[in-house]
């Protein structure tokens, strides 16, 4: 038994990042799972999301749900990332002037998600876009 | 205690209920479905914020109250109010007049509530230094602490751990009455509610013990009783009733009369519909670090309180008039022994979470029933029209997988399974009646709802 959940998510709209993590929100209470946990995972799931609106020119987040975990799957059409190394570093940021003037890129989105995350994994090359993958237990 | 049947303030009046699903659709937590003809309120999701009755366009809505015959058992009468009281009254009468007003319907003392203030202030102040998970949410609007109850679980932890302005000033009457030698059960405190979340809070307090006060009014009825006997010039003196009224006590009920007590770190916010938006994005941690929130279910505060009479905005501007002509609340003498007695009382048991929208208790059954939902979820309208009873199609199906409804209560399904000749037409022609009733399917040119109809 799994649920299984596709979102899509456009560039540069901010006022759409957050869509999924709220849904995934309110299904992971209908099923009692504990407040700190979810916390983890919504606070995960929104990082990743205003990551592909950032960064990417567009992109989708899929996750699984069954009892005893969920997994997160984002995958984006962006530019890559160089050195993952150094984007897990906190306060590293290659985000533009326009996105931080907004309150976003301070550098804290990879390395906030990894906090976050029981398991996480990042798969990216320049120019071939990034999928984060990450697994939370509940 | 999450077995006991909660006690809520606000009822339907079955005769007077038209079905007509505008409570339905202002439900912040979903807790109003209709059921032949009449809306029916889920006890266990009800907060008590009020805004059905507010919706409500027939007045079907009623608030349990006390009766002011009572007021013959005591000696002593209390009448306890908050300071919005003051303010949905004209200008043209004096405050003296004011309470003058009070004592001819009976009572033999007038006692604002917000008088002893300054030692909320304080603790509050302390519990902030104290905290470790920032923010504190304010404890002064009960609407709100259920709403967190039941649905921001997480939530419930930072509610501050102390009791509200009523239970204080309560305390604060009793202690001082007995130092005048004066015994309990001489003294009937009555307190004049401005909303059915506080009605219901000072009834059956949230962590479900003993109510501390002798007889609850609504806001509305004193208003309308106090009206017919306001005295035209001022007659006597009742100055000493006041001796504590600050300007903070008058504006702690209005938006941003707590939080401006912790400056820089804090935040207001009114109307439960804004709190459950921003709640949610506290939740996530898109919330800059703050100290101190202040949440008020109503629109303006208790200004805006769904039994108060007078206009929302122009209370509010009569309050801040009336604040200015009177001292700072720490004025107050806050290491008299009353005080130190009154702060021992104000500390409340912790807010436990009652996560009332869990599905069911098994994690496999209840990812189950999430599947569930969403299958039926593609199979709705979603033009949520309310059709069915139940407010959105979201709603419909989570009541389906809760056995509380069935597919043929979407009407769009009906017609579906009609033209596939899956459904007799006086089958899907009873489900309906059991929905809205059996006679709504008559004509007539009285009926009530709709647009004209108290918007």
């Amino acid at each position: 038994m799994a649920i299984e959940l596709n979102f899509e998510i456009k560039e540069s709209d901010f006022s759409l990042a957050g869509k999924a993590s709220s849904k995934i929100k309110k299904m992971l209470k209908q099923l009692n799972v504990d407040a700190k946990i979810i916390k983890r995972i919504v606070v995960a799931i929104y990082e990743a999301e205003v990551n592909v609106v950032a960064h990417s020119f567009g992109g989708n987040l899929m996750a699984k749900i069954d009892e005893k975990k969920i997994e997160v799957t984002v995958t984006d059409r962006g530019p890559g990332i160089e050195n993952i190394e150094k984007a897990m570093e906190a306060g590293y940021s290659t985000a533009s002037k326009k996105v931080r003037e907004m309150g976003f890129g301070a550098g804290m989105g990879l390395p906030n998600i990894e906090k976050n995350t029981d398991e996480l994994k990042i798969t990216s090359k320049p120019g071939g876009g990034t999928t984060l993958f990450f697994r939370n237990y509940l | 205690m999450q077995n006991e049947k909660k006690y809520h303030a606000i009822k339907v009046d079955e005769r007077k209920c038209i079905g007509c699903t505008h409570c339905m659709k202002v439900c912040p937590t979903e807790a109003i479905r209709i059921k032949k003809g009449v809306a029916t309120i889920n006890d266990k999701r009800c907060v008590d914020c009020g805004n059905c009755l507010r919706a409500c366009p027939v007045n079907a809505f009623y608030v349990e109250q006390d009766s002011l015959v009572q007021l013959n058992h005591y000696k002593i009468r209390v009448v306890m109010f908050p300071a919005v009281l003051v303010g949905q009254i004209s200008t043209v009468y004096s405050v003296n007049q004011i309470y003058q007003g009070l004592l001819n319907l009976g009572f033999t003392h007038v006692f604002e509530v917000e008088q002893p203030i300054q030692l909320l202030i304080n603790s509050i102040k302390e519990d902030v230094k104290a905290a470790d998970d920032k923010p504190l949410i304010s404890s002064f609007c009960p609407a709100i602490v259920r709403l967190i109850q039941c649905k921001y679980p997480s939530l419930a932890n930072n509610i501050v751990g102390l009791k509200a302005p009523h239970d204080l000033a309560a305390h604060y009457i009793i202690e001082m009455l007995k130092d005048d030698g004066v015994e309990r059960d001489e003294i009937g405190i009555f307190y004049i509610s401005p909303c059915s979340a506080k009605m219901a809070a000072v009834k059956r307090p949230i962590d479900e013990k003993e109510s501390i006060v002798d007889g609850l009014i609504n806001m509305n009825e004193i208003y309308n009783r106090l009206m017919k006997v306001l005295p035209k010039e001022e007659n006597s003196d009742t100055t000493h009733f006041r001796t504590n009224v600050s300007r903070d006590g008058i504006v702690w009920s209005l938006p941003r009369g707590e939080a401006r007590h912790f400056k820089g770190r804090s935040m207001a916010i009114d109307g439960i519909h804004n709190v459950v938006k921003f709640l949610e994005r506290l939740e996530n941690e898109e919330v800059p670090e703050l100290d101190f929130l202040e949440l008020k279910s109503c629109d303006q505060g208790c200004a805006g309180g769904i039994l108060m009479t007078g206009n929302r905005f122009l209370t509010v501007e009569r309050l801040q008039k009336r604040s200015k002509k009177y001292p700072d609340a720490d004025a107050f003498d806050s290491s008299s022994p009353i005080a130190q007695v009154l702060k021992n009382k104000l500390k409340a048991e912790p807010i436990v979470p009652n996560p009332v929208f869990v599905l069911d208790q098994d994690r496999i059954k209840a990812l189950e029933k999430l599947e569930k939902v969403e299958k039926i979820l593609c199979q709705l309208p979603a033009i949520d029209c309310g059709a069915c009873g139940a407010p959105n199609c979201h709603a419909l199906a989570e009541d389906m997988v809760q056995g509380k409804a069935k597919m043929t209560d979407c009407i769009f399904l009906q017609k579906r399974y009609l033209k596939e000749n899956k459904l007799s037409a006086e089958k899907a022609f009873r489900n309906l009646e059991n929905i809205w009733g059996e006679k709504r399917f008559e004509a007539d040119c009285s009926k009530k709802g709709g647009r004209n109809e108290g918007f």
